[in-house]
């Protein structure tokens, strides 16, 4: 059975990446820049291999039996309580694997470039093969436990990276910003496992889901709700939705690289993944699918609005990708679960590719990140400047780059599953991309250049090993929304055994069900490609055209473009109602309750400790016949102890 | 029990201690009669190695029955095949330890390896012994081999002081269980422990309160030599002053064997009056737990931190001897073999720091050693980790048994004391981590002389620690089948 050795080859697939890890961790320090990067790189190109492989050899498998389960083994067993560590192979799963060892790859590439001179190289290379590790037990775990393991884990690679200047203030307080924001939805993702674990004893995927099939729970089952919404307060912190975003536009102070693999192309993603695991779940509750599409549209909308008026290149494309990921959080909320995942894949190539562009545009400028310090940059960096464009016009939606189709198809799931209402704040959000990918376009490459003097002097294109990853992304952004245009919908043909079980659902009266690409898709292609281009041309026309407009317009709608450059003063309200009163009772706590209560009975248990230590060495005397007495003490004690209980 | 037939000395049986007993002895002639030409006495070493190895295979299997011989006194089963294991696994480790070490503080003597073999012996006596005679002849054999390792260095006061001290005490407290062992005796008519368990199954009511005197008089003794509260007094003194090698080696495998005795009389013998024995054990787990801990986190000096660390883990091990169901067993002997492979790593890594006549032994000494050494200090923090019982560890996976034995058994309470003791270890143990990465050195490291003995020690140490944390369930199974000729 030859697809079943290939399939038997997984665990490879995590084994290279950790063995870099731990040879760049241990002995990096001693080895050449030059050795770290091979053994960094080879680790994930051999792990991409391996997963090619793998999926090939399921790709022999007819589709109905493609999942294949490899027990690695059992770590604890008592009573019921099962922590077993397997891995899953099945068409979601291969896929994100695929992505992540293969763009991985890629970053892990062009990071050689972009950290060259950085002191801490091989520590770098070191959190970003753990990082690769880490994402993807994740994905391939094929247990709840698993899953938060992975969860947690890409959780403190993304807190190590972010800080990895730490010398630099803001960077450590990004940093610990994304830890603590993520820690409130890792509580709520511990607490859903858990309520698994109560209501399914079993935390395995196949268990869990194959009982909740079964019909024993009836749609919007209040146990199945909680645990599907305690789920989603964990996808919402990890792929930075409404309420829980804030960390990810400062999460921008890590090196970029790490901005297009964590916080663009993978980790953020793992919600989306989440979800989409455990379809069978979310549809049983349509409250939560309510809240899932609500919250998900709700961020598109909001975070494309951000991303109109920001300056920094970075946070752009990073409000840009929390805007994205609420596209796919409403594709899933809709109950397509195919375009969340199909426009999660495009988005990866795409986001990684405008990442990876800025980062080639910020290392050209010695740092810069400003876009009103940029302009006029396309002649001295072409390659970036041609493979930027392609990212843009893919991620804005013109047919036929990738992009296109994945938006297109969560637009039309939007409208015939979801209602209007979804579809409009769709629209406009996809009017609002289209514009800001544009105006930093513009901004950063054409008209006149306000770069400044010392820096124009060290103006250089990338080296090679950072432009190749960017025109491969280029491709990949470029064809990969032909693996789902409509009527020859590869991926959804492909990703169906995974979704196909959780089958239709009769919910409040509509029909809610998993379904890949009907309706009309012909018209809605024209629709959003129009819309696509009007918010090209007016991005054009004030950027291009007058580009004295936007300044105008911004005295005009004062209030409003206040608003957005402040992002609705989000952070100052967490600020106020979540940071400072939780401030103000440490203050209280340390004050009063730590100073006197705590460390008054803390330094008294510590004094009474200090006393009892004092007294038994007073007891440790050295004299045989004083350890001899306390043996007769205890015997005395025994025998009472003896004769009380006759 | 008149009808002794020839299969009832079964001389395969007792082939892994002739075995030791054989080896133990070419030692002293070997040494006696080449002293001028062994040079430092390597072969000594790989001699002892070697009996242990050999002893290892003879003993290795599992059986499907429990074996009977001499007279029903002496038991071969898969408990005890078990204990073997442990017992051969940490005197190996403890030679691959202690020779560099011996050279070291000039006493490299040969009986030192006879006589550790001897005190194997002994305590293969102890876990097979199925006659409370025989289980006591085991543990003098045991004991008296080590009152005189332990005053091994001659020179040295302390160590003296400590061989004389462990000697009187030992005494002392063996008096307890003999006296307690006549007690049963004169309660059931009977030494054999099968026979006592049938005696007070039937005819329970008519021994009144002699049994629990008995059984009391034993847990004494035997509580000495776990080193319960308040029986411990002798463990700090003895550790501190007994060369570090003989520390490691009395800090677990004699452990071992006076568990491996406790649970087979009280379990066989005494389990019709379980709820009777329970109370005194819990009451001396939670002091030699809280005890223990609490002393620890004062102690300045390594070694004696060590030693009361060994205190209250044997009181972690006296709780899964309170929960007395199969959990508690089967954790039990879990947490033993991780405990021999964290504590002797740890003594490992004591002993390559460590200077000629104990100096470097302060836990300050440590500090800035994560920079210096950092593979020695990546190991220490891993055993230390693994002593707080933090995971992936192996000393994770044996806490999570045995307090979920506990609580298995309805003993909440118990398990709730057990983890709040946990917690105040993990301070001591840290500290030491603490101390090696995160303070300048305040001393200079001498450079050291690793041989390639303790460094297979060590890594031997670290992958047990490692594969126990993360792959428990294999040796698991295989405990649980060691309990299951048990009884």
């Amino acid at each position: 059975m030859v697809e079943h050795s290939m399939l038997n080859l997984v665990a490879l697939i995590l084994l290279f990446p950790i063995l870099g890890t731990a040879v760049n961790g241990l002995v990096g320090k001693r080895l050449k820049k030059e050795t770290v990067s091979y053994i960094a790189c080879g680790s994930v190109g051999l792990s991409f291999f391996t997963a090619t492989l793998v999926f090939s050899g399921l790709l022999l498998l007819p589709p109905h039996e493609r999942l294949f389960e490899k027990q690695l083994f059992s770590w604890i067993e008592s009573g019921s309580f099962k922590a077993a560590a397997g891995l899953q192979v099945d068409p979601l799963s291969i896929l994100l694997t695929l992505i992540i060892t293969g763009i991985g790859l890629l970053i892990h590439i062009y990071s050689i470039g972009y950290m060259h001179e950085d002191k801490g190289y091989h520590r770098y290379f070191c959190y970003l093969n753990l990082f690769t590790f880490s994402m993807l037990l994740l994905v391939l775990g094929n247990n709840f436990l698993l899953m938060f393991i992975g969860w947690e884990a890409v959780g403190l690679c993304s807190y190590l990276l972010i800080g990895f200047w730490f010398e630099k203030k803001s960077a450590s307080d990004a940093a610990k910003k994304a830890f603590i924001v993520n820690r409130v939805g890792d509580f709520g993702f511990a607490l859903g496992i858990m309520l698994i674990f109560l209501t399914f004893h079993t935390i395995d995927y196949t268990e869990v889901f194959h009982a909740a099939s079964q019909g024993n729970f009836p749609v919007g089952s209040f146990t199945i709700t909680m645990i599907t919404l305690l789920l989603f307060v964990g996808a919402t912190g990890k792929s930075a939705q409404i309420p829980l975003y804030t960390w990810l536009p400062d999460a921008m102070e890590g090196p970029t690289p790490v901005s297009a693999l964590i916080h663009a192309a993978t980790m953020v993603t793992a919600g989306v993944y989440m979800i989409a695991r455990c379809n069978v779940l979310y549809m049983l509750s349509p409250l939560t699918m309510t809240v899932v599409a609500s919250i998900g549209a709700a961020t598109a909308l909001f975070a494309a609005s951000i991303g109109l008026v920001q300056n920094d290149i970075k946070r752009v494309l990073a409000y840009s990708t929390v805007s994205q990921l609420g596209y796919m959080f409403l594709a899933c909320g809709v109950g397509a679960f195919t375009a969340g995942v199909f426009h999660l894949v495009t988005h990866a190539f795409f986001k990684a590719l405008l990442f990876l562009g800025s980062g080639s545009v910020i290392h050209a400028l010695s740092g810069e990140m400003d876009v009103r310090k940029m302009g006029g940059l396309r002649h001295h960096i072409p390659v970036t400047y041609k493979t930027f464009l392609i990212g843009t016009v893919a991620i804005a939606g013109i047919p036929p780059f990738a992009g296109f189709f994945s938006k297109d198809e969560i637009l039309l799931e939007s409208l015939t599953y979801g209602n209007l209402i979804y579809w409009s704040v769709a629209a406009v959000a996809s009017l609002f991309t289209a514009f800001y990918m544009f105006r930093l376009l513009f901004l950063t490459f054409h008209g006149k250049s306000r770069v400044e003097h010392h820096v124009m002097e060290h103006l250089h294109e990338s080296p090679k090993n950072m432009t190749i990853p960017l025109i491969v992304l280029a491709g990949l952004s470029s064809i990969g929304g032909f693996l789902g245009i409509p009527g020859a919908h590869v991926m959804s043909t492909f990703l169906s055994p995974v979704f196909s079980a959780s089958g239709h659902t009769k919910v409040s009266g509509a029909e809610i069900s998993v379904h890949h690409g009907e309706g009309n898709p012909y018209l809605m292609m024209v629709v959003s490609t129009a819309i696509a281009l009007t918010g090209i041309f007016i991005a054009y026309q004030m950027y291009i055209k007058k580009p004295e407009l936007p300044k105008k317009l911004a005295e005009r709608f004062r209030f409003i473009y206040r608003v957005l450059l402040n992002k609705y003063y989000v952070d100052e309200i967490y600020t106020a109602l979540f940071v400072n009163p939780t401030r103000k009772i440490a203050v209280f706590f340390w004050k009063c309750v730590d100073i006197q209560i705590i460390d008054g009975s803390v330094n008294g248990i510590a004094r009474s400790i200090g006393w009892f230590s004092s007294n038994l060495r007073y007891l440790q005397t050295g004299y045989v016949r004083n350890y001899a007495f306390y043996i007769v003490v205890g015997c005395i004690f025994i025998i009472v102890l003896a004769a009380l209980g006759k | 029990m008149t009808n002794v037939s020839v299969m009832t000395f079964n001389i395969l049986s007792v082939l892994p201690i002739l075995v030791l007993a054989g080896f133990g002895m070419i030692v002293l002639f070997v040494d006696i009669l080449f002293s001028k030409r062994l040079g430092d006495k390597n072969i000594l070493a790989y001699l002892s190695l070697a009996g242990i190895i050999i002893a290892a295979i003879v003993s290795r299997g599992t059986t499907p029955i429990a074996l009977y011989s001499f007279n029903e006194t002496f038991v071969i089963d898969n408990y005890s095949l078990f204990f073997n294991f442990i017992f051969l696994l940490s005197t190996g480790l403890v030679i691959l330890i202690s020779h560099q070490y011996m050279k070291r503080e000039n006493i490299n003597y040969g009986e030192y390896y006879a006589l550790i073999l001897f005190s194997t012996i002994g305590m293969m006596l102890m876990a097979s012994g199925a006659d409370l005679l025989n289980i006591y002849i085991g543990l003098e054999v045991m004991s008296i081999s080590i009152y005189v390792l332990t005053g091994l260095k001659r020179s040295k006061l302390t160590s003296n002081e400590a061989s004389l001290k462990y000697f009187l005490l030992g005494a002392f407290a063996t008096g307890f269980l003999l006296y307690g062992v006549s007690i049963i005796y004169g309660a059931t008519g009977s030494f054999n422990l099968k026979e006592i368990a049938d005696f007070l199954i039937n005819k329970g009511d008519v021994t009144g309160p002699f049994v629990y005197l008995g059984v009391g008089l034993i847990i004494i003794g035997l509580g000495f030599k776990v080193a319960s509260v308040p029986f411990h007094a002798w463990v700090p003194d003895v550790y501190e002053g007994a060369p570090t090698a003989v520390t490691a080696f009395m800090s677990v495998g004699p452990k071992a064997a006076a568990f491996a005795a406790f649970i087979r009389i009280l379990m066989t013998a005494f389990g019709s009056t379980h709820y009777e024995w329970q109370k005194i054990v819990y009451v001396l787990a939670i002091l030699t737990m809280t005890v223990g801990n609490v002393v620890a986190v004062a102690q300045t000096n390594i070694k004696r931190m060590l030693a009361y660390s060994s205190i209250a883990h044997a009181g972690y091990l006296l709780v899964a001897l309170v929960a007395a169901n199969t959990l508690g067993v089967s954790g039990m002997l879990f947490y033993l073999l991780t405990y021999v492979f964290m504590n002797i790593g740890v003594f490992a890594i004591v002993i390559i720091l460590s200077q000629r006549n104990d100096g470097f032994m302060q836990i300050n000494d440590y500090a800035g050693l994560g920079y210096k050494h950092p593979l020695l200090a990546i190991a220490m923090t891993l055993f230390l980790l693994s002593m707080a019982g933090i995971p992936p560890t192996a000393g994770f996976i044996g806490k999570f048994y045995i307090f979920s034995a506990a609580i298995k058994s309805g003993y909440i309470g118990l398990a709730v004391i057990g983890m709040i003791n946990s917690v105040i270890s993990v301070y001591y143990y840290l500290r030491v981590t603490v101390v090696m990465y995160m303070q300048e050195p305040v001393r200079e490291f001498y450079p050291l002389t690793i041989s390639p003995f303790i460094v297979a020690a060590v890594v031997i140490s670290v992958i047990g620690t490692l594969h126990l944390g993360i792959f428990p369930s294999k040796i698991m199974e295989l405990v649980q089948q060691s309990i299951l000729t048990m009884r």
